[in-house]
């Protein structure tokens, strides 16, 4: 029996993400654009004992499951996790993450003077990944450096 | 090798191929290759200010036989009835062979490229990249030394905005400078991905706040910009350290040269002109050298 379920029941229909880096529980909800007024049950354990991680978070949430472009997004912050599906209580999906070489659309340039931010010019804020942990993204265009806590930062 | 290509960063060329231009260079300013673009049309669109960048590659073009169309500032053209970036460029594409822009956003020169079919030239984008002065940098240095491994080199400044310090010293990791100084007040230091990618490329760093001469091969002098400083008084503390004059030259190597990109305001006195050590205005006369062999091999008239 897993620890966690000590504390939280498993879930019927929806999904578990697991392996979120211990603290970013909150941060993946964000992202997810959950803000706990949807009317999900949603079960957030933050800091449990992990092998992996030493200690991780996970969050379920019941009646949802997450669509593919939406399990990019949880990869910024939580760029180890896994998107587990579940249907009457069993696993019938498991994902796990993984930030694409090169991040499209997804966020901004922290750089004012970098042309993506130029409105009416056909362009898309693009950044290639450099290091996924800790996480570090060079946008394409203007070469700035996105930081873990930059990316954090325009989910808020 | 270069036909048909972007010159967007200097990053975009490795060592042999900068060799190769600097052999072409060489051979244009002695007189030995005489390429001819007669026929073909160079599009200048710059966006903000140039004295040298616009007028040397103009030079250049015309001393090749080609001809030059653009403009030098956006008054007078439909930038300023609010045509965007884009648009204009595919003007632009439609009436040259190849087109130079500058532009004060970054990244500009890439979104260009990505919308015209004839070779596009970053004439300098924002504080990031100017690919063509890092070009002439290096080839002043090749042709002073005849190499640019084994030097060291101190670069005394702002090296956080200024797009040329950051393009010369992404043009230093394709060689093998002995050692890299980096003289700048604090909170003018080289931007973190510049640092980056010399350190990966295996070029031993040292920051200062103050200049020190001795070892160097080349001192490359860049302006301070007072505006960038958010309280006067700081300005005016550094300022002094950053203004080089005969006497801040004393202990310097023999062969040490002095190279700006220029415009210069005080930050080299005017005495220092007279020495041996300058190079500037010599590194701005191989501008011209150094774009004709670009745009020959960039238009494939030169293999």
């Amino acid at each position: 029996m897993k620890e966690e379920e000590l504390i939280v029941r498993r879930i019927k229909d929806g999904t578990v993400i697991d392996h979120i880096p211990a603290g970013q529980a909150l941060n993946v909800l964000k992202i997810l654009g959950l803000t706990g007024r949807e009317g999900y049950t949603i079960a957030i354990v933050m800091h449990v004992p992990s092998q992996k991680l030493g200690k991780k978070d996970i969050v379920k949430v019941e009646g949802k499951e997450l669509k593919p472009d939406e399990v990019n997004r949880i990869a910024l912050v939580a760029p180890n996790a896994t998107i587990n599906t579940i249907r009457k209580f069993r696993v019938v999906g498991k994902i796990k993450v993984q930030l694409p070489d090169r991040v499209t659309n997804l966020i901004r340039c922290t750089n004012p003077a970098c042309i993506t931010n130029k409105p009416r010019e056909p362009v898309s804020p693009s950044f290639l990944t450099l290091s996924r942990s800790p996480l570090l993204l060079s946008c394409e265009y203007c070469g700035t450096y996105i930081t873990q806590d930059e990316v954090v930062e325009q989910f808020l | 090798m270069f036909e048909g290509r972007d010159v967007l960063s200097i990053l975009d060329f490795s060592r042999e191929e900068l060799e190769k231009l600097f052999d072409v260079t060489s051979k244009i300013e002695r007189g030995s290759l005489r390429p001819n673009l007669h026929g073909k049309i160079l599009a200048t669109a710059f966006f903000e200010p140039s004295t040298r960048t616009r007028l040397s590659f103009e030079t250049a073009m015309k001393k090749l036989g080609g001809s030059v169309i653009g403009f030098g500032g956006v008054e007078g053209t439909s930038v300023a009835k609010g045509e965007n970036l884009a648009d204009t460029i595919r003007m632009l594409d439609c009436y040259s062979d190849v087109i130079v822009i500058r532009h004060p956003l970054e990244g500009a020169a890439k979104l260009a490229a990505e919308v015209a079919r004839v070779p596009v030239i970053n004439g300098g984008d924002g504080s990031r990249h100017h690919p063509t002065q890092a070009m002439i940098d290096l080839y002043t240095i090749w042709k002073e030394f005849g190499k640019i491994d084994g030097l060291e080199i101190g670069l005394l400044g702002d090296l956080r905005y200024g797009r040329a310090s950051s393009s010369f010293l992404y043009g230093l990791s394709r060689f093998k400078p002995k050692k890299i100084y980096l003289f700048s007040p604090p909170t003018l230091r080289v931007r973190r991905e510049v640092k980056d990618c010399l350190v990966k490329s295996g070029i031993t760093l040292e920051e200062g706040e103050k200049l020190e001469v001795e070892n160097l091969d080349v001192l490359y002098v860049t302006r301070i910009q007072k505006e960038r400083f958010p309280d006067p008084a700081e300005y005016e503390k550094v300022r002094g350290s950053y203004r080089l004059s005969v006497s801040s030259l004393e202990g310097a190597k023999d062969r040490l040269i002095i190279l700006h990109p220029l415009p210069r305001v005080d930050e080299i006195d005017l005495e220092v002109d007279e020495t041996k050590h300058a190079r500037y205005f010599q590194q701005a006369a191989n501008g011209v050298f150094v774009r004709m062999a670009l745009l020959s091999l960039v238009l494939g008239r030169v293999k």
